[in-house]
């Protein structure tokens, strides 16, 4: 199953501008073609999602005058994943006068996804990055602000200057309340068409080019079809693959995946992060993992017990007797080393037999010095809902006694592939957010996911999808054209494949495995061999056992007909169907990608002391991934050409 | 810390009905040797896995992000909205809170603006309807003046911040007797309200969204203050009463 090589040519044309990188997206703007307003009365856009990316393209467009319909499989859009996203958000506005610019934004984030994201859209996003502050401020985002009534920023994640716009640890809702309002000023105008609810099944094509979507209706299982002279899908990102990460329990890939198994390329599937503090998991019901926020490693020291099968509670080891892991290991940067630095190490002593709490898989985030040297109050106004919600999920006080945390799987740089204008390879279909592979490149800087979604959404696609709208003219199509019957016709009989007809069981349904309790097993997998850390021999064994998943999954699964109202358990089947597909995929192209980058950490490719090692002369490319029925996919390239930065290799030891 | 986590059994009474036109009624199940570290909610997934390999019809409940901060869950517990710990919603609300034996009691929202829609799953479209009315800026993408050149001060955002942070769970209207939605217009119309941007419309925008209250079958308050006890963001009722100042403004 050995992938091909990376080829030198590439069907993949992902449009950029020629000239520099810096004034690219100001020149690729002027030229693009526009629409008239009479004119974009007539077109209709389908949104599917509502988050950050879906809400802000959805109203934007409606301003502009077209008849948008929006999906979501939520009962109201704001309650889309965006909503949780605690931290902030990066705008090169040098508001704290620390030598902050556009172009050290677009360098840190070339730098930060470690060569493997596009220059011209990396700049595109801090050139942007602005405007969606400024925006965000005119809606009523009640930002942070300084005494003095500015804008107050603060450093996250490691960056060298302050450029993190943030509102309080619930930024994510407040811009996403921002985007939803936008969004609801349009439905009271009545050009926005609002359907709740509804869980897209399949992509409807005409000629090759994207025209709608068949959803199916959350409360009465109806399957319905939306038509459109353009799709744009804004679903988010795939962690759920992982069954327990920071997502929401309902995140899922479904949209992308029917949309990759129409055609639509999937790129770089195996960039996912891994956020190093999390609430370790406990019992095995636990449905997810909660965030807790980085910048408490500003304050707390990771510690293990430095024997291995240590019991004695924390406070009992004294200090001797602790292995501060991250200081000794990094001298120069300590607990403050980048994520997936945190998170491999950590790792590494649990799997040695040195971790904490249930299972041995947590360490200790230790905020004794700092409760020392600035007092309890202090540590408390600073991090106070923090430690609450610590509290609250796991019954113990962080003040007393150490926390415990472990890395969860947060966000996924990889999505289906789009050219610079947000295009997939299905003409037509535009992809926005986490539900993209764009700007992140192998690796997310903190901050950036919800300066991404909200430059797609507000500035990026009202321009591009109307470009394409202008250029190709597409007529209206019936619900009952025959591509939407089909893709009715798919619905139906994958939904007829999983679920025998009322009353009657398939041969070992009776007593198979629920698809939560699958999902929960793929999971437990993709986290060994996907995870933190892969291998050759642990990505083959994943690829074996995800087809034997897949087998039971298809053979053995319990799912039953009650006829009536909402069906969950259906609907787990349905985007498990998807997720093992995508994890299959995820396991092809982290064995193909024969080094380390970023977050994609191949234990044969690392440096004597244990750092990644990347292979820029063989990988310094996108994978996009082709479905072919019948057959493995096949894996296109995207060369990268760096012309404004040139490649450097990160040293933190 | 190593020790194993603690075990309760525990009696569910819940609220059962397939759909807004079947009939209703309580059912009893018991839920055996659940760890004390799982919220409320993955003691329902637990039997709605029960139920599942029973053959059952799984118990229909709204959920999310699990991380209390969506808005999607939320019910009644022993009549209380989001159940007897403050500031907590019922995903965030974890099994130690109770005791080995206990018997929960788990009702969905009731109000007729809330119409129920299976199990403990009721229509809140209505607080979409609401925000429609006018819980926005009229301002549209692209012709933002520049960020700074509206200075608002640090409490000021601070206070403001503290009314945008409902999330819209409707845990308000299903503690009020009167099944007001006060709360949540309030606190909406005082998040916009408290901030320059908000200025322009505010008169307008706060006449449409209680108008609309009302024509959703929402009650006038009732002032028993049950609103502010059962809000997971702890938003304060005093908004209501400022709210009714906001509908003389011009």
């Amino acid at each position: 199953m050995a992938a091909p090589l990376p080829g030198l040519t590439s069907p993949l044309d992902p449009r950029l501008p020629s000239g520099p990188v810096a004034s690219a997206w100001q020149r690729c703007r002027e030229e693009l073609p526009l629409i008239s307003p009479v004119n974009k009365r007539r077109l209709r856009v389908l949104v599917v999602g509502s988050g950050l990316a879906g809400a802000s393209a959805a109203a934007t467009l409606a301003e502009q005058g077209y008849q948008v319909q929006l999906v979501t499989y939520h009962d109201s859009p704001r309650r889309a994943h965006s909503v949780a996203a605690q931290g902030g958000i990066n705008a090169a506005r040098n508001y704290a006068s620390d030598g902050d610019s556009v172009e050290r934004l677009f360098r840190d984030t070339v730098k930060g996804g470690d060569f493997r994201a596009r220059e011209a859209g990396c700049h595109r996003l801090a050139e942007i990055s602005g405007a969606i502050i400024d925006h965000c401020v005119a809606q009523g985002v009640p930002f942070a602000r300084e005494y003095g009534g500015t804008l107050a920023n603060r450093s996250f994640g490691g960056a060298l200057v302050s450029r993190t716009f943030y509102a309080r640890g619930q930024t994510g809702q407040q811009l996403l309340l921002g985007a939803y309002q936008a969004l609801m000023r349009q439905v009271a105008a009545g050009r926005v068409s609002m359907f709740c609810r509804r869980e897209m099944m399949e992509l409807i094509c005409v000629d090759g080019v994207a025209r709608g979507v068949v959803c199916r209706h959350g409360l009465s299982g109806a399957l319905e079809t939306f038509t459109a002279q353009a799709v744009l899908l804004a679903s988010g990102g795939y962690a759920n693959v992982f069954y327990l990460s920071t997502n929401a329990v309902k995140s899922n890939a479904s949209a992308i995946w029917r949309a990759y198994r129409q055609g639509a390329c999937f790129a770089n599937p195996c960039f996912t992060q891994i956020h190093p503090t999390c609430i370790p998991a406990g019992d095995s019901w636990q449905s997810k993992l909660t965030l807790m926020s980085e910048s408490l490693r500003n304050d707390g020291r990771v510690w293990l017990p430095a024997a291995a099968g240590d019991s004695r509670p924390p406070q009992a080891i004294p200090e001797p007797e602790r292995d501060y892991f991250l200081e000794r290991q990094y001298p120069t940067y300590g607990n403050m080393v980048p994520r997936d630095l945190a998170s491999r190490r950590a790792r590494e002593l649990c799997l040695a037999g040195r971790g904490v709490g249930p299972g041995g898989r947590g360490v200790y985030l230790d905020l004794a010095e700092a409760i020392r040297r600035d007092g309890r109050e202090a540590i408390e106004s600073r991090y106070g809902n923090l430690l609450a919600m610590y509290s609250r999920i796991t019954g113990e006080d962080p003040l007393t006694s150490p926390l415990r945390i472990y890395p969860a799987p947060h966000y996924t740089m990889g999505g289906l592939w789009v050219d610079y204008q947000l295009m997939s390879t299905i003409p037509g279909l535009f992809v926005l957010g986490e539900a993209n592979f764009s700007e992140h490149g192998a690796n997310r800087l903190g901050a950036s996911a919800l300066m991404q979604g909200l430059a797609d959404g507000y500035f990026i696609a009202p321009a591009t999808v109307t470009a394409w709208l202008a250029g190709h003219p597409q007529p209206e199509i019936a619900a009952d054209h025959p591509a939407c019957r089909a893709a009715v016709a798919a619905a139906q009989s994958r939904i007829a494949a999983l679920r025998p007809p009322r009353g009657a069981l398939r041969p070992g349904s009776s007593t198979g495995p629920t698809a939560m309790e699958l999902h929960r097993q793929l999971g437990l997998l993709m986290i060994e061999v996907c995870g933190i850390s892969r291998s050759a021999s642990g990505l083959r064994r994943g690829l074996v056992e995800v087809e034997r998943l897949q087998q039971r999954f298809r053979e053995e699964l319990r799912l039953a007909d009650h006829g009536l109202g909402p069906d969950e358990a259906l609907e787990r089947a349905l985007r498990l169907e998807d997720f093992l597909g995508l994890a299959d995929l995820m396991l092809r192209d982290a064995l193909a990608r024969e080094e380390s980058c970023g977050a994609h950490f191949r234990e044969e490719h690392q440096t004597e002391e244990g750092e990644a090692r990347r292979d820029d002369a063989r990988f310094a490319h996108i994978a996009a991934w082709r479905h072919r029925p019948g057959q493995p996919p096949e894996r296109l390239c995207e060369p990268l050409q760096f012309t404004a930065l040139t490649p450097s290799q990160r040293h933190y030891r | 810390m190593d020790a194993a986590p603690a075990r309760i059994n525990l009696t569910l009474r819940l609220w059962r009905q397939a759909g807004p036109d079947q009939p209703g009624g309580f059912e009893t199940h018991r839920l055996e040797q659940l760890s004390t570290d799982l919220s409320l909610l993955e003691a329902l997934d637990r039997l709605n896995d029960q139920l599942l390999r029973a053959g059952e019809r799984p118990l229909s409940f709204e959920h999310d992000c699990r991380e209390g901060i969506c808005g999607s869950c939320g019910f009644l517990v022993n009549g209380q909205a989001h159940g007897p710990q403050a500031a907590t919603t019922v995903c965030q609300l974890y099994l130690r809170q109770f005791r080995d034996g206990d018997t929960l009691v788990l009702e969905p929202w009731r109000a007729r603006a809330l119409p129920l829609l299976a199990d403990l799953t009721v229509d809140r479209s209505a607080f979409d309807r609401l925000i429609a009315a006018g819980g926005y800026c009229s301002v549209n993408t692209g012709n933002a003046p520049e960020a700074n050149s509206i200075l608002i001060g640090r409490d000021q955002a601070a206070s403001a911040f503290d009314t945008a942070t409902c999330i819209g769970c409707a845990a308000c209207v299903a503690s009020c007797r009167n099944a007001s939605a006060s709360l949540f217009v309030a606190a909406k119309l005082a998040h916009l309200g408290q901030l320059p941007q908000g200025q322009p419309e505010q008169g307008r925008r706060a006449r449409a969204m209680v108008a609309q209250m009302a024509a959703e079958g929402f009650g006038g308050c009732s002032s028993h203050l049950e609103c502010e006890a059962a809000c997971p963001q702890q938003i304060s009722a005093d908004w209501i009463s400022w709210m009714r100042r906001q509908l003389a403004r011009p």
